[in-house]
């Protein structure tokens, strides 16, 4: 093992599966001078391992023209015709510029070439959500792509997992769209140095606990841990689960932790309406009612653009004292949380036990 | 750490010829009124005379907006400003555009177009505002018919035919009316010119004869990408396989620009279509506040490029020719002052929006969702006031 930040696992884990099979590529917008930090040393991380352009050259490290539908696109025919291309798309808002190819293409060829074709293909995208970028550059486009069949969404919370999960999406034969955390691309964690993979649709219980299961997305995650930690400190005995893969999804795990706590928060970056949060609650609604002991809470941004303010954006994504609040709401504390249906304090002061 | 260049990709004979020693001094089709050495030339097609008033004025522009651009830098470096994208080098290509046109010509900028917005007669408070995200809307784009910045790369090269096309159905094209017919102006960069949106502008552009100019700023760079990665001929000559004319410019000559623009815009109002104008020159300075660049690009580019400077070659010519002297540069020097001391101030003066304000503007008719979302947390905020926490 070693002690990896999670902008280096990634970086590990396209340079090993590069050396591992040479039709893996990268290609995408300022990738050979390694802008943002995941295609060789030279500034950010990793100088010691050198430079990918000079590693494995420029057929394989590629720079496009400035055309994401294009990048994309190309990279759907490649991984058709044998490839196995990695798609740096660096903002997961420039994802919209592509949408035809991935929704029309990359998602439905398999099937609309009669199973003939093959697209093994990696997306690779930032949410600089919580860093001042502005609505343009702020997104956390997860749960339009969930509506997509054919399409599968990994969302890694740790290195450990941003290694694994990566390396899983080069090596399978589905298109995969990752979507990493800005705000967690510095946060470190042991990382074992050989190659390894971890399977999609197999949640981590981040945290063990009694009284109330958090499932948390991307960077909800490190919030609603140390949200736990806090709770615990209150005597409340919070279960932290994190999905990694929301396509697919690791439904039982939900599901059978729910039963055994009889509450649910689920703790999502994206938008409130149609959210991955919208749809884990849905799921624990049909086949987990009768273990409910209170209603479900959703902690999600709200249906807003995301302000440039700073001053603005800060009160936007779940964060620990939001989660937190969920947490003592289903369990019978009477507190408000933003933001909050009308009529759900009310049902959830009396009748909720502790 | 001295940073490496990227060996890139061989692209082969040929290429060299067009750019190779072309590439620095932007080629024989370059058009040129000023040297960088200050000395005025005659162009043949684009040639103007111009006034006294007119080169002091084009001098004190320049020199006025790279200060504001100095200004701004520096106040995001001070945390005052989210982020900054820095015009440095290209104050002739906005100078000589802007200054070209006429009050019902409409803008479509980029996020850089800070020089244009000042001939237009935006605030530059209202720039240093958005930047530090107290408002997306600080100025009235119909009151300077000058657009508010789009930030989605070449997005607003759609935009702008489409208004072009409207403005050609209102009949504001063609009329000889000097106060009613109106061109439109795309701004865009190297990069953008890759991009669909730009491309399929321009199809429209020339299917519809729409009254727009593209002006293509080519600073050379798009972020870490040189210009090779976007073209293999020089831009302007794109046009033409879309069937239009285009023509390359020296950017870093404000005359030569002011020129050229003006050309374009008057074919434009007259109702001949579309033109495309490369104007030639250099991004000096980082792609924004948030980049880098000695991580991609040599040192030896940037001072070969110091050489053409926009304003150190007007400077000359006016000295030389005695258009200014030591007064004038004492008067503009305390006016470059004053101004850098309005923007410090105001900019550090303007408030935080409201926390309630990130819930204004994403409908015209509020959701019901929305409006409990907005109560929701409303509430919240409150409760802390309740319980006095």
């Amino acid at each position: 093992m070693t002690v990896m930040s999670y902008l280096g696992a990634i970086g590990a884990a396209q340079r090993e599966a590069m050396e591992a099979d040479e039709r893996v590529v990268i290609i995408g917008e300022d990738v050979e001078a390694n802008v943002y930090g995941t295609t060789g040393g030279s500034g950010k991380s990793r100088a010691d391992k050198g430079d990918f352009l000079q590693m494995f050259g420029s057929n394989r490290i590629r720079n496009t023209p400035i055309s994401e539908e294009v990048i994309v696109g190309a990279a759907i025919g490649a991984a058709m015709t044998g490839l196995r291309p990695i798609v740096d798309l660096s903002y997961s808002s420039f994802l919209y510029m592509a949408m035809d190819q991935f929704v029309n293409q990359a998602a439905k060829n398999r099937y609309m070439f009669g199973g003939q074709a093959s697209l093994p293909v990696v997306f690779r995208s930032a949410m600089f959500y919580g860093l001042n970028t502005g609505a343009h550059h702020s997104d956390r486009p997860y749960p339009m792509f969930m509506n997509v069949p054919g399409l599968k969404i990994v969302v890694p919370s740790s290195p450990y997992d941003a290694k694994g999960l990566l390396r899983t999406a080069v090596d399978t034969d589905d298109p995969v769209l990752t979507f990493e955390a800005c705000t967690l691309w510095g946060s470190k964690g042991e990382v074992p140095e050989e190659e390894y993979s971890i399977p999609f649709g197999q949640a981590r219980t981040v945290r063990e606990g009694t009284d109330v299961t958090v499932v948390a997305i991307s960077s909800a995650v490190p919030e609603a841990v140390a949200a736990a930690e806090q709770l615990a400190e209150e005597g409340i005995s919070v279960e932290v689960i994190d999905p990694r893969t929301l396509v697919p999804l690791d439904t039982a795990a939900i599901v059978e932790s729910v039963s055994r706590t009889g509450r649910l928060v689920v703790a999502d970056p994206a938008h409130r309406t149609c959210s991955a949060a919208a749809e884990i609650s849905a799921i624990v609604a049909e086949e987990a009612f009768g273990s409910l002991l209170a209603p479900i809470v959703r902690v999600t941004t709200p249906d807003t653009q995301i302000p440039f303010s700073p001053a603005l954006e800060k009160q936007l994504y779940p964060n620990r004292s939001y989660i937190g609040d969920a947490v003592r709401r289903v369990t019978g504390e009477r507190v408000s949380v933003p933001p909050t249906p009308e009529g759900v304090d009310d049902a959830l002061s009396t009748q909720a036990p502790r | 750490m001295t940073p490496t260049p990227n060996p890139g990709p061989d692209f082969g004979p040929g290429l060299a010829e067009v750019f190779g020693p072309q590439q620095q001094d932007g080629g024989p089709e370059l058009v040129q009124l000023l040297t960088p050495e200050g000395e005025r030339r005659h162009h043949d097609d684009f040639d103007l005379d111009f006034s006294a008033e007119q080169l002091r004025g084009f001098y004190r522009d320049m020199v006025l907006v790279r200060r504001l651009d100095t200004e701004a830098t520096a106040l995001q470096r001070h945390g005052e400003l989210g982020i900054w994208a820095q015009l440095l080098g290209q104050e002739a290509a906005q100078i000589g555009c802007g200054r070209a046109l006429r009050p019902q010509d409409y803008v479509f900028p980029t996020y850089r177009e800070h020089g244009v917005a000042w001939c237009k007669g935006v605030d530059p408070l209202d720039l240093l505002g958005l930047f530090r995200g107290v408002d997306h809307g600080r100025w009235d784009p119909r009151e300077n018919n000058f657009h508010l910045y789009t930030i989605v790369i070449g997005a607003q090269a759609l935009h702008a035919t489409g208004y072009a096309m409207g403005v050609q159905r209102d009949g504001a094209v063609g009329t000889g009316d000097p106060e009613r017919d109106t061109a439109v102006v795309a701004h865009f960069g190297d990069g953008a010119s890759s991009q669909g949106d730009v491309n399929e502008a321009f199809i429209f552009a020339a299917s519809y004869q729409a009254p727009v100019v593209f002006f293509c700023q080519n600073n050379q760079w798009a972020i870490s990408e040189p210009i090779e990665r976007q073209s293999r001929i020089p831009l302007y000559q794109r046009a033409l396989g879309f069937g239009f004319p285009g023509v390359r410019v020296d950017g870093n000559d404000v005359l030569a620009t002011y020129a050229v623009a003006q050309a374009a815009l008057q074919r434009a109002r007259e109702g001949s279509g579309p033109t495309l104008v490369e104007a030639y020159t250099y991004r000096m300075g980082a792609h924004t506040t948030t980049d880098d660049p000695t991580r991609y690009r040599v040192d030896d580019d940037v001072e070969h490029w110091k050489l053409k400077d926009p304003i150190a070659r007007l400077e000359v010519y006016l000295r030389r020719n005695g258009l200014i002297d030591d007064d004038f540069q004492a008067t503009l020097k305390q006016e470059a002052d004053d101004l850098g001391h309005r923007l410090r101030e105001g900019c550090k003066a303007l408030p935080d929006p409201a926390p309630s304000a990130m819930f204004d503007h994403v409908y015209a008719e509020e959701t019901p969702e929305l409006r409990a979302q907005r109560e929701g947390y409303a509430a919240y905020l409150g409760s802390f006031e309740e319980a006095g926490r």
